[in-house]
């Protein structure tokens, strides 16, 4: 395997998560896949072995690491379950926002028990007609005295239900646009936010997909993260460290089904060979594993520009994010390919990194809008010259 | 309280070979870990301290590399490690380590409670623990599956036996041997991890603990190992399909025949 230099912590991380992904993760992930329970037990799991605290600092209760380390741990954990895996990484993106723009203050009152894995967070901007353009978000928050009042529905929010910390986009002046969204701390239980539907999905199913609904919940204007108003920069920014971990998520589901189609093809006999002996099969391995290689590369090479302290990384983590993802797609249907019939079969693993792969291409930020960044960035840096 | 933990680096049983020539255990290359059943006792241990605050702590005798296992140990939750390791322990029965342990126990001092796994996978005597507890001259429970309650100094546990379990009252300090029923390990911690690596080991050695020699390794183990084998495979028996009373005949007739004469 590629040698990356990673520090002695950083293989601690990846070692401890490979760990806990073929002992507690892989022996559950179809069980899980087929009732969609939430996997607080395995939740418990890598909440007991301090990895929610890997990018928090450590004076709010984590262990100082930086983007890299969550994305070790979400790529070493989604080999065993993409979904299972999603409900670590949700977490991150419910408390990225807070990282980002929390004052000291929010940061310990949120953090600590985010960092030991005590409570989860879930982050909430999309709503049933605010998908890629969110600045068409119908959530309210009219601000009465010391609140704000919030009135609408988040659907599609990963933890929904399950989480104690949500961070919520909604729009205090709308005649303003995208400069009239503003980010809110809100806590499960506050009075006013309830849940609706939880989604019946085509992959990632071990992950709680589910609406928010706010009913005339009143929220304390110290919630507001950052100012008001700039709901949408914290949306950005969020999105801008964030995805890398999607990618990771991409990266781990497209090496585990690489895995798995390897061991499968060895072990497979026709023609009174394993298949792993036909010049075919062995080179769909090769371009699979030299994109899931190629994938690794770009993120690892983004979360360590993020961690050095880089402001503008929209681009770099749009393409570590769609290329990821792209990869993920391409090589968990060639996986099912080498796995024949049987990788049509739910008795077999390879559907299921399929199924999981897919959302990876659509969710924060569909790879349609990470081409638009991209361009963007690209032209940008032209026209700056 | 304290709470000290007696483990043994085995070899992992799942990669065991035997050499057919010599009729031993092939030791070269297999992978060293903590006796599967002592992980319940490190386990045990972490669980009582969180629940009670009570210090724990790991002890083992073994050559020098099994400071690994100690370490293994800290990284799961135990605070402090102890390794007893002396050329003098080489060769020591069940009788010379459970002698030698007990005096480390002293050595190291105060404690509430002793933990051991049932028995080890290597040698499966279920002697060590039972043996410790006599040196030292405290009560012993074996094969616990549950601490049920600690008050006033008082231990309830249930203890497993083959036709269900019995729950026992036992003063503190006592020795417990416990079984896999008992807890699901867990793995270790990133903090953990951290601290096992820079953790400090005391070793104890004749020098540093009071110890009678003849009573130490070869010398102070009567157990002699006159021959180690494989036993045979047993042979598959034999199905009578016939009526009842044929079959009761035929079985009559085999056993005069057969094992009788």
């Amino acid at each position: 395997m590629m040698d990356y230099l990673l520090t002695e912590q950083q293989l601690m991380i990846r070692d401890l998560c490979r760990q806990i992904a073929k002992e507690k993760i892989a022996p559950v992930a179809a069980e899980y896949d087929k009732t969609e329970e939430f996997p607080w037990p395995i939740v418990h799991a890598i909440a007991q072995a301090d990895l929610f605290g890997v990018s928090i600092p450590e004076e709010y209760g984590g262990l100082g690491g930086g983007i890299m380390e969550t994305c070790l741990a979400t790529e070493e954990l989604s080999k065993a379950c993409g979904g299972i895996t999603l409900c670590f990484a949700a977490s991150y993106l419910g408390l990225d926002p807070i990282l980002l723009f929390g004052t000291d203050e929010q940061k310990k009152k949120y953090l600590p028990d985010l960092a030991s894995g005590k409570k989860l967070a879930a982050f909430a901007v999309t709503e049933p007609a605010a998908g890629s353009d969110a600045s068409a978000i119908q959530t309210t928050a009219k601000k009465k005295g010391d609140h704000y009042v919030l009135n609408g529905l988040k659907h599609f929010i990963t933890n929904g239900g399950e989480a104690e910390t949500y961070v919520v986009i909604a729009m205090t002046d709308k005649s303003k646009g995208a400069r009239g969204a503003t980010a809110f701390v809100l806590e499960k239980g506050t009075k006013g936010f309830t849940f609706g539907k939880k989604e019946d999905k085509l992959g990632i199913r071990a992950s709680s997909t589910r609406e928010l609904i706010f009913t005339d919940c009143e929220v304390p204007k110290e919630n507001i993260l950052g100012r008001e108003g700039m709901g949408f920069i914290v949306t950005m920014k969020t999105f801008d460290v964030s995805r890398p971990g999607v990618a990771s998520q991409a990266l781990g589901i497209a090496a585990g089904a690489l895995e798995a189609a390897t061991k499968y093809a060895r072990e497979r006999i026709q023609f009174e060979k394993p298949i792993s002996s036909f010049q075919g099969i062995q080179w769909m391995l090769a371009d699979m594993a030299t994109q899931v290689e190629a994938a690794r590369a770009l993120i690892y090479a983004t979360a360590r520009m993020i961690d050095s302290g880089v402001k503008s990384v929209s681009k770099e983590s749009a393409m570590a994010k769609l290329f990821a993802s792209d990869v993920a797609m391409k090589v968990t249907t060639d996986a099912v390919q080498i796995f024949g019939g049987y990788g049509y079969i739910k008795e077999y693993p390879a559907e299921k990194y399929m199924r999981d792969a897919k959302i990876t291409q659509i969710y924060e930020g569909t790879n349609q809008i990470q081409r638009n960044i991209i361009a963007l960035e690209l032209i940008r840096e032209i026209a700056k010259g | 309280m304290r709470i000290i933990v007696c483990i043994k680096q085995v070899p992992d049983t799942a990669d065991v070979r035997i050499n057919p020539e010599t009729n031993t255990l092939v030791r070269e290359g297999v992978k060293s870990i903590i006796n599967p059943f002592d992980m319940y006792a490190i386990e045990e241990a972490v669980r009582l301290k969180e629940k009670f605050g009570a210090r724990t702590a790991v002890l083992t005798m073994g050559p020098p590399q099994a400071e690994a296992a100690l370490r293994e140990a800290i990284s799961m939750g135990i605070d402090e490690a102890y390794l007893a390791s002396d050329r003098a322990f080489a060769g020591s029965d069940t009788l010379a380590t459970s002698y030698t342990l007990a005096k480390a126990i002293r050595k190291i001092g105060d404690f509430s409670m002793i933990l051991c796994g049932k028995q080890a996978s290597d040698g499966d005597t279920a002697q060590v623990g039972p043996g410790i507890s006599t040196h030292l001259d405290i009560p012993q429970v074996t094969y616990v599956k549950k601490i049920e309650e600690l008050k006033d100094n008082v231990l309830r546990v249930e203890r497993m036996t083959e036709e269900g379990f019995e729950i026992l009252e036992c003063p503190l300090p006592c020795l417990l041997t416990v079984v896999k029923e008992i807890n699901e390990p867990r793995l270790a911690s990133l903090k953990g991890l951290m601290r096992a690596k820079s953790a400090k080991i005391e070793l104890l050695t004749t020098q540093t603990t009071d110890l009678e020699l003849d009573r130490l390794g070869l010398k102070g183990s009567p157990t002699q190992v006159v021959k180690i084998f494989s036993p045979e495979r047993r042979k598959g028996g034999e199905i009578f399909n016939a009526p009842a009373q044929d079959c009761v005949d035929k079985l009559a007739d085999y056993i005069h025949k057969n094992l009788l004469t």
